[in-house]
């Protein structure tokens, strides 16, 4: 056997050493949310837990700054809006590229993969005005509309209902009389289920920790989603770190959950998506 | 996410079928036209909220135009060569280029380097994986935020190891330089673990023979690396070169957060980080609300973003055709 592959010892210290890297600042962030305020006044660092978890996170839900509450609903909100979305219309589109025939079928999948290269987030001065037009600013489907759907999401589909729907079985229900949208239904959904998971949770991730676009359009301090709840605590005059830490930590939660239960899932999802496309 | 795309072979239509039995003009009708439905709800949600914005971004860039925005007058090139003469425009464009230079390279050698440590026979595959990529699945703002507090002057835990071997304590947020390593530090620490993941699904695809066939052949490891890996992950590593490209000179979660207060939206008191995004932002919404000067930041931006990843791109190319082995039979570089 060749040595390349063979993990030696160093191996096995540089892994660890990346995964130390990789897990100290959030496990460093629960640290100081689990602490009180003069935790961040201390050195050398405390390294771990205290017992004041449950004192932050009611003095974080208090602070009227920050209504944390109403941006983690908000975020919820958003985030699995976005989600149903994005997974309904992307394997739709995936399906029609990949499985049925109609004129422009290529050009228009060309114009779909170059979408993923377009800097949209450069858009969002008329996207501000779009909204504004429409009376959106501050509300949640300013936030939902432009998110509903995904070049990536459609590509993804694509790629995967190319190999995973069975061109047979659609023949078959074809000449039984089935229409495309009862073979979407009864073949094709079945048939999306794994790809569609790991779509479902990489799109929610995104929604989740989306930004820039949520700064901008949602200006009422009391309608946040929750990273401009972040960044309200972050930004406030004066600063209880470990409140701040705490509400990082509640932030990171779902996420770190989701990882947690399907991290294998979501890891053969980029990796497949890599080696197929 | 999507590689070598001008690899792909072209779409095969799989539903040549014979027309089903009790076909009426409806079937007809749905297998027809059905498609465009399908796919209709990308190209009408995408051309209203994605390409228009973007598109009358120029429009707007060319108007004197603030958030009433009751009569823009059309003021043709005046915003575009206001900019030019802008002292703050460059500065974040410098600030831009300077973040993107230091995280993207070591980013991706990183990167490279992980992925051939987890492609070797090890223990806990999955959970080493999964180790490397959990910081890609954390909050971006929250991550901003807790690297703002590691990276603090007085109590700052960078600081603090720093000083344990003798280093005195950096200002990491009001030198430049320093603020642009910081930043840098935390986009690679979320995006080195996710690429490592993208070069790993490459390099399992690169036969096994050939790195046998290299070690007949006297090649040592390092060689091996570079002379079959590394070539041969050339569309991998050009991929992962245009997506940083693109995600990295749009950079401004970290930024932003990375600093707190009235001046974080100019990336500290002397706009020590920053980026031209946070540039367009502060002048397009609050505090000034010039919509016509912050379209125009966001145009030349866009632009920037098209130059530096045609650089990129003909760079790899270059270095990968320097890097082949010129041993046995090879087709022509790219030269």
């Amino acid at each position: 056997m060749n040595r390349l592959w063979r993990a030696s010892p160093l191996t096995y210290f540089a892994l660890i050493a990346a995964t130390v890297l990789s897990v100290f600042p959030i496990y460093w962030m629960f640290v100081v949310a689990s602490r009180s305020s003069d935790a961040m006044g201390q050195l050398p660092p405390p390294m771990t837990p205290g017992g004041n978890l449950g004192a932050n996170i009611s003095r974080l839900f208090a602070n009227t700054d920050a209504y944390f509450l109403a941006g983690l609903i908000n975020s919820a909100i958003v985030a699995t809006t976005v989600t149903i979305s994005v997974v309904l219309f992307s394997s739709l589109a995936g399906f029609a590229f990949a499985k049925l025939r109609f004129r422009g079928s290529n050009a228009l999948l060309m114009v779909i993969i170059a979408t993923m290269m377009v800097p949209t987030q450069l858009g969002v001065i008329p996207l501000y005005m779009l909204m504004t037009k429409f009376n959106l600013n501050d509300r949640l489907p300013a936030v939902i509309l432009p998110a509903l759907v995904t070049g990536f999401g459609v590509f993804m589909m694509r790629q995967y209902a190319g190999q995973a729907v069975s061109t047979e079985l659609i023949e078959a229900a074809r000449v039984d009389g089935c229409g495309t949208a009862r073979i979407y239904w009864n073949v094709v959904v079945p048939a999306l289920r794994p790809a569609a998971a790991v779509l479902g949770l990489l799109t929610f991730m995104t929604t989740w920790n989306d930004f820039l676009w949520p700064y901008a359009v949602l200006n009422d301090p009391e309608n946040p989603t929750v990273q401009l709840s972040l960044r309200a605590l972050s930004d406030g005059y004066y600063q209880d770190m470990s409140q701040v830490f705490t509400g990082t930590a509640i932030a990171t939660l779902p996420l770190l959950l989701v990882f947690v239960l399907f991290g294998r899932q979501i890891i053969g999802g980029i990796m497949e998506g890599a080696v197929k496309a | 996410m999507a590689l070598q795309l001008d690899a792909r072979p072209p779409v095969t239509p799989a539903t040549g079928t014979p027309r089903p039995a009790g076909s009426g003009w409806w079937s007809r009708i749905d297998a027809k036209y059905s498609p465009y439905l399908y796919i209709a709800p990308f190209f009408v949600v995408f051309a209203v909220f994605g390409a228009w914005p973007l598109a009358y971004t120029f429009w707007v860039s060319l108007h004197d135009w603030d958030l009433l925005g009751t009569d823009p007058t059309f003021i043709g090139a005046e915003n575009y060569t206001r900019l030019l003469a802008d002292v703050d425009f460059w500065h974040s464009v410098v600030n831009t280029l300077g973040i993107f230079l230091i995280s993207t390279v070591p980013q991706l050698l990183l990167a490279l380097w992980l992925a051939n440590l987890l492609n070797r026979h090890l223990r806990l595959r999955t959970g080493w994986r999964m180790a490397v990529l959990i910081p890609n699945v954390t909050s971006t703002a929250a991550v901003a935020i807790v690297f703002g507090v590691l990276f603090g002057r007085e109590f700052g835990m960078v600081n603090w190891l720093l000083d344990l071997v003798g280093i005195d304590g950096i200002e990491w947020k009001s030198n430049r330089f320093a603020s642009w390593v910081a930043i840098s530090a935390m986009v690679d620490w979320r995006w080195t673990g996710y690429n490592a993941l993208i070069f790993l699904a490459a390099m399992q695809a690169i036969p096994r023979d050939m790195y046998e066939a290299a070690a007949i052949d006297g090649a040592n490891r390092a060689r091996q690396f570079w002379s079959i890996t590394v070539p041969l992950l050339k569309p991998t590593i050009i991929f992962c070169v245009i997506i940083s490209t693109i995600g990295g000179l749009q950079l401004f979660t970290e930024p932003r957060l990375f600093h707190s207060g009235t001046n974080a939206i100019r990336g500290g008191p002397l706009r020590e980080s920053q980026t031209l995004t946070m540039y367009m932002f502060e002048n397009a919404f609050a505090p000034y609300y010039n919509f016509g000067y912050g379209s125009a930041v966001a145009w030349l931006l866009f632009a920037l973003i098209a130059i530096v990843a045609a650089i990129n791109v003909l760079i790899i190319r270059r270095l990968g055709a320097g890097a082949r082995p010129d041993t046995g039979k090879r087709k022509g570089g790219t030269r």
